[in-house]
């Protein structure tokens, strides 16, 4: 297997409700990614898209091949991934498994969403089937509440009171908030406070509008290339050094293993076991924040904390920058905003420019391996992306 | 080869407030709802099980935003159950006032009925549902 690097990584603007189609914001991702690569369109070999719900959004099937062929690349396959919130990191994770092989050298991988454009009824409708539409959804199930059901089990499960765990759950989006402020791509570049988030209202007992990521529309690209061409095409490449994928079904079908996703901690395992890496080597980490309380719960199975134990470390400033392990510098799902089938390589972009200090304001010094963690449905698709600083 | 339970026995059968399960021949694990193999050791060595639909309260949250087409049935509380039998299965919870719901109602015993969702434009049909009651 050979060693792959990122090259090149373009990302539009996170935002509510705008003008630009899925195709249109695809496309200005992955000129910026192919320009920064100083590569040009016609040098793809293979574009993997991840995109969601397109065609509820604007009834647009097949994004990817109108893609490829509004960026000037018809020449190329051009694949299609739907793995929900995390289908831009399973094309990813397979533009890698590709160029590793030998098989190309050179695949753009990349997602674009209109979710805000749907309107809040439509899209979280939508949203809900990723969830088991014959099992769960008849029961009205969304995906606040999916996190709802798990925040009270981990209060119970840990015995953290439920008002003790919504405070360190705020301090969690005040932190998203603090970053998005200093993220010029993010959708919210607010600062917030505890008591806002309290006092927002209920979306899914006992979860607020505040602790929820909002619906996003943007996209994201990255250009992958073997190690060879990466050395002729840049001085910066960021190698792609583990990646891990689990799958699981239902969220009743993993039972008392709850409120820990166990597909999760199988695609950690991967990716650490590849990298020949543990959780203590990681400086930085893009993790998937959709709700207040998935922050805490993913920076357990991911290594970093204890059980039970993530939310005080949050209290305590460890998961800021310049703490144990800063977390989702970028503003995350919540203030950089969850165009959900742009968010995996818009984790990807940001870990990329933190290895390569591009980050102003939000800059983790000196991050050298960086990590990324993505979330579709309610557990059923899990990715893990570890990069490492190249030079 | 072909489901031993398949969704639409599984849907009739709950429309009866029956909840069947598979028991799994070589280990004992009972699944529901239903999948081609055990949940537990995939073996497709299966037999229908009827369950008693009772069991224990392990999760809740009361819903306030709902999706296209549910706004009217807001607030509702889902819960999750743990059954006597051992399975975890989603559900809503009837008798309670979605807006005073907390934490105690965790590990609460519960007995099934049911409650059927009629489907929309974007679902294959309708889908039953176990509605849940706290056991006096």
């Amino acid at each position: 297997m050979r060693k792959v690097a990122v090259v090149g990584v373009g990302m539009t603007k996170f935002s509510g409700k705008q003008d630009k189609t899925t195709i249109e914001l695809f496309a200005e991702a992955a000129i910026d990614a192919i320009n920064e690569s100083n590569l040009k369109p016609k040098d793809m070999q293979a574009l993997f898209m991840g995109n969601a719900l397109g065609d509820f959004a604007e009834g647009q099937a097949q994004p990817q091949a109108f893609a490829a062929d509004y960026i000037g690349a018809s020449h190329i396959p051009a694949n299609r991934y739907e793995n929900a919130c995390a289908s831009s990191s399973a094309a990813f994770r397979d533009a890698f498994m590709w160029v590793a092989s030998g098989f190309y050298d050179i695949v753009l991988a990349g997602g674009s969403e209109t979710a805000a454009k749907m309107g809040t009824p439509l899209a979280t409708r939508t949203f809900a089937m990723a969830s088991d539409s014959r099992y769960e959804y008849p029961c009205g199930i969304t995906f606040p509440g999916v996190f709802a059901l798990l925040t009270h089990l981990y209060a119970k499960q840990y015995g953290v009171p439920l008002e003790k765990l919504k405070q360190q759950m705020a301090q969690v989006t005040v932190n998203s908030h603090y970053y998005g402020a200093r993220n010029p791509k993010a959708q919210f570049q607010k600062e917030i406070t505890a008591d806002d988030v309290l006092k927002s209202f209920m979306v899914c007992q006992p979860l607020q509008l505040y602790d929820c990521c909002p619906f996003s529309d943007g996209g994201s690209a990255i250009v992958l290339a073997s190690e060879e061409k990466a050395k002729k095409l840049t001085n910066k490449p960021a190698y792609v050094v583990g990646v891990g994928q689990a799958s699981a079904g239902n969220l009743l079908s993993q039972k008392e293993y709850l409120p820990r996703l166990r597909s999760r901690e199988l695609a950690a395992k991967q990716s650490y076991d590849m990298a020949g890496l543990s959780p203590k080597d990681i400086d930085v980490v893009e993790l998937h924040d959709c709700f207040s309380i998935a922050t805490i719960i993913a920076l357990e199975s991911l290594g970093f904390f204890e059980f039970g134990k993530a939310g005080e470390a949050v209290e305590k400033g460890e998961t800021k920058i310049g703490g144990k392990m800063p977390v989702n510098p970028s503003g995350g799902l919540k203030a950089k905003g969850h165009p959900i089938g742009a968010t995996g390589t818009a984790q990807v972009y940001e870990i990329v420019k933190q290895l390569r200090g591009e980050c102003g304001e939000r800059q983790v010094e000196g991050a050298k391996i960086g990590m990324t963690d993505t979330l579709g449905g309610d557990g059923g698709t899990l990715c893990n992306v570890i990069l490492k600083k190249g030079w | 080869m072909e489901n031993k339970l398949s969704f639409k026995q599984y849907n009739e059968a709950l429309k009866q407030n029956k909840l069947l399960g598979l028991k799994c021949k070589q280990c004992g694990t009972i699944t529901v709802p239903p999948k081609i193999v055990c949940g537990n050791c995939a073996s497709t060595d299966l037999d229908i099980v009827e369950l008693s639909g009772k069991g224990k309260i392990q999760t809740f949250t009361t819903v306030f935003v709902a999706p296209e087409g549910r706004e009217g049935e807001c607030p509702y509380v889902i819960v999750m159950v743990e059954l006597n039998e051992g399975p975890w299965i989603m559900g809503n919870l009837t008798g309670v006032d979605p807006n005073k719901i907390t934490m105690e109602v965790m590990g609460k015993s519960v007995k099934m009925g049911h409650a059927v969702f009629p489907g929309d434009k974007y679902s294959s049909g309708d889908g039953a549902r176990p509605l849940f009651s706290l056991e006096a």
